[in-house]
């Protein structure tokens, strides 16, 4: 066959090379850090559209900061959701304990108690505002970080280190990495290691949920390093084509292990503003400001009970600490980054705006920092008594084998078998 | 686990259905006794799906229990666990099994994980149903056969009906499950059963005792295997649309062979496989799917270990060939009567 004389597509011309771009986060080990970069509205100047509102109403907020509580400790602004004293006192109270909780676990993992830990410093807000917004039976699909709802929520402290310690009273047979919760019965849904998965299963929660004809809701936390998954857009996509009563968070606390948030797409936009183009609501939110976290969630509750939708909220906050105790930030990040976070100390402001209020004071907060410092030193004792990772206190041998099925089929039978068999042949002593 | 049928199988009376028909059925049956039970998939809703299996049940079920999903097999799965989580016994389709893969990470790290890392907490009754295998022209992304890749994984039951009796009987079981299931449909005997012949006319399940379906409500436990002839020369173990194709050509060669039709994977009926294989001696393992690390590598060397010296010729492997699954030499890649015809020949030489 003859060569066709007419191609399409225009000559290239004469043209400079391509360029590859690489992120790269302004500030590594040792730079001094500048924020003014960081465009921090004052607190109190975002509007608050109605819960109802069409969606595209919220989509100049995914690209703003909503904020409460100013530099003096003051409530300002249409956000403001008028929390009475006492209930302030209580969210404090919560933030502070997770902090100790951390601080503990994280000695515990020091001291070899066990293999892993988690802190969640400086995003104690919007675990515990969340907390606090939503219904106690809300269903909560959370990350890895999000161990302030539990202990909002009321989940004995004694059961969280119990699986920390994997020891024979973890509810979870030892099975999972420390921090990797479960409790059904406080609406928190089994933590995975794989990220983002909850998304999307959050969302098919409160699809069932509707379906039901339930009053319920869902809400799923993933960081903003896992917003990058597929999972997101399946969440997304799944939220707004069912208009599920779901309410989607993005922890944006700039850092994932050592990519900075860049690598997800920050150097181009907001991660709210991804809301928008899936046509559901979006908020950004300072999220060291409690008030401020507990009024968007308390306005995308509000509208995924009255059938308006799910909403996509950004916390904008940073990760005070290490991934986890198994990473070292100073090897990739300077240390000024957290002194110098402009959006301050979740914990911090919000004693601030309680003692501004006149309704606490220093004195209180640290009478109240040492008896919950007591409080976990009391659970950490308890549970030790059942028992720290690779002390023998485990889980009864034969559980390893349970739970992958309903019933334990032949193969699995045999295979226990072998595993005793195994450990006999080690210690002829052992008794199961 | 059940251990026998029930009796109601056998007393009901049956009528002549494809398998697709026998699918929408157990469907039907188990949506009309479980509330709890919801369909969702690419095209299942109004349009019934892409081979039918769901026609009517939105009509019959509503919007709110059988209904289209976004093209996006992560969320579906994921929306799945999700809504098992809430209490649900969700009954997704996956359009084509060669569709699966963007859904793995959801079946693989959190499906088939959930009973155990929860400690029984949450659990996953879900029943994935998707039409795999070639034969009809399908290409390489309508064609495969991925079922080792699920028998791989601790947690996931593999169900694969090779008749319309047994697609009602076991997709009834399925869904009854209280853990994840994988629920492959042989799509090229969905009209009727295959001998491998593909230059015949085909045929349907009018004239097979496979295609006659009990009327009602019935189920066949997971985790036991069909005795499709007993014989005395070899045992075959086969799944799917081999089943019909080994029939065929051990019959034109006149060996008196035991077919075994595994209808699950796992958990497999590891006594029906050690039982005609002590009384037969010989071992041949078919499949579609390729051939390297394919569920016959597993069958085979369950075999070796269990019924070594029982075995007087080596296990027979007969498969798909290590290549994506052409469109226009779809006869060449599978393994049809020649290929069978080899190995069985080998093995009565010994």
């Amino acid at each position: 066959m003859a060569e066709s004389p007419v191609r399409s597509g225009k000559p290239r011309g004469n043209l400079p090379p391509l360029e590859f771009h690489v992120p790269e986060p302004r500030y590594r080990p040792g730079d001094t850090v500048d924020y003014s970069h960081l465009v921090i509205p004052e607190a109190g100047t975002v509007t608050r559209p109605d819960e109802a509102c069409d969606a595209r109403d919220t989509w100049p907020l995914t690209t703003d900061l909503i904020r409460v509580l100013d530099d003096a400790g003051y409530a300002l602004g249409p956000w403001n959701p008028h929390l009475d004293p006492e209930t302030l006192r209580r969210i404090l109270r919560m933030m502070a304990l997770t902090r100790a909780f951390d601080d503990r676990m994280y000695r515990g993992q020091r001291q070899g108690k066990t293999s892993f830990y988690m802190k969640s410093t400086g995003e104690e807000a919007i675990s515990v505002a969340c907390a606090f917004a939503l219904a106690e039976d809300d269903m909560v699909f959370p990350s890895y970080r999000q161990q302030g709802i539990l202990i909002s929520r009321g989940y004995p402290l004694v059961e969280m280190i119990n699986q920390i310690y994997s020891n024979r009273a973890d509810r979870l047979k030892g099975r999972q990495l420390p921090i990797m919760y479960s409790a059904k019965d406080y609406g928190f849904f089994t933590i995975s290691g794989n990220l983002a998965t909850q998304f999307p299963q959050a969302v098919g929660w409160a699809m069932a949920s509707a379906i039901k004809g339930d009053t319920r809701i869902a809400t799923s936390f993933i960081g903003e390093g896992s917003s990058a998954e597929g999972d997101f857009h399946a969440a997304m996509t799944f939220a707004a084509v069912y208009n599920a009563p779901v309410v989607l968070n993005v922890v944006n606390n700039q850092w994932a292990i050592s990519s900075f948030s860049g690598f997800a797409g920050a150097e181009r936009t907001t991660f709210a503003a991804r809301a928008a183009g899936y046509g559901i609501a979006g908020l950004r939110v300072d999220g060291n400001d409690a008030l401020a976290v507990y009024a968007a969630m308390e306005w995308a509750a509000n509208r995924a009970r009255a059938n308006k939708g799910p909403t996509l909220i950004e916390h904008f906050t940073y990760r005070a600490e290490g991934h986890s105790t198994s990473d070292d930030p100073s090897a990739y990040r300077s240390a000024r980054e957290a002194e110098e976070w402009p959006l301050g100390d979740p914990i911090t402001r919000l004693k601030n705006h309680l003692v501004a209020l006149g309704e606490w004071s220093d004195e209180q907060h640290a009478g109240m920092d040492k008896a919950l410092a007591e409080d976990v030193r009391a659970a950490t004792k308890e549970a030790e008594k059942n028992g720290i990772l690779g002390h023998g206190l485990h889980h009864p041998f034969h559980t390893m084998f349970e739970d992958v099925f309903e019933e334990l089929p032949w193969h699995l039978r045999e295979q226990a078998e072998q595993a005793i068999r195994e450990r006999r042949t080690k210690w002829p002593e052992w008794k199961e | 686990m059940l251990e026998e049928e029930p009796v109601s199988l056998h007393e009901a009376p049956t009528r002549s259905l494809n398998m697709i028909e026998a699918i929408n059925e157990a469907l039907d049956i188990t949506m009309a006794r479980d509330p709890d039970i919801v369909i969702m998939g690419e095209d299942v809703g109004f349009f019934g799906g892409v081979f039918r299996a769901t026609a009517g049940l939105q009509t019959k079920y509503g919007k709110n229990r059988v209904f289209d999903s976004p093209i996006n097999e992560c969320g579906i799965v994921g929306a799945a666990v999700g809504m098992a989580a809430y209490g649900l016994r969700p009954v997704p389709e996956i359009q084509f099994a060669d569709y699966i893969y963007p859904g793995l990470d959801q079946l693989v790290s959190e499906a088939a994980r959930l009973r155990y890392r929860s400690a029984g907490e949450f659990i996953a009754p879900i029943t994935i149903r998707s039409p795999f295998g070639g034969g009809i022209f399908g290409g390489q992304t309508h064609s495969q056969s991925p079922e080792a890749l699920f028998t791989h994984v601790a947690g996931l039951k593999t169900v694969i009906p090779s008749t319309p009796h047994d697609a009602k009987g076991l997709l009834i079981a399925a869904i009854e499950d209280n853990d994840p299931v994988i629920f492959f449909e042989p799509k090229r005997i969905y009209n009727g059963p295959f001998d491998g012949n593909y230059d015949s006319p085909s045929k349907t399940w009018k004239s097979h005792s496979g295609g006659k379906v009990p009327e009602g409500y019935y189920s066949i436990p997971l985790g036991k295997a069909r005795t499709v002839r007993e014989g005395s020369a070899m045992t075959v173990l086969v799944y799917g649309t081999m089943v019909h194709v080994a029939e065929a050509v051990l019959e034109a060669k006149g060996v008196d062979a035991e077919i075994i039709d595994l209808r699950t994977l796992v958990p497999l009926d590891i006594e029906a496989v050690e039982k005609s294989v002590e009384k037969t001696g010989k071992c041949l393992v078919i499949h579609e799917a390729t051939r390297t690390s394919g569920f016959g590598a597993e069958l085979a060397a369950l075999v070796q270990e269990r019924c070594f010296y029982h075995l007087e010729a080596p296990i027979e492997r007969v498969t798909g060939f290590d290549t994506p699954y052409p469109h226009s030499l779809e006869w060449a890649y599978f393994p049809g009567p020649v290929r069978i015809g080899e190995a069985v020949d080998r093995l009565m030489k010994d």
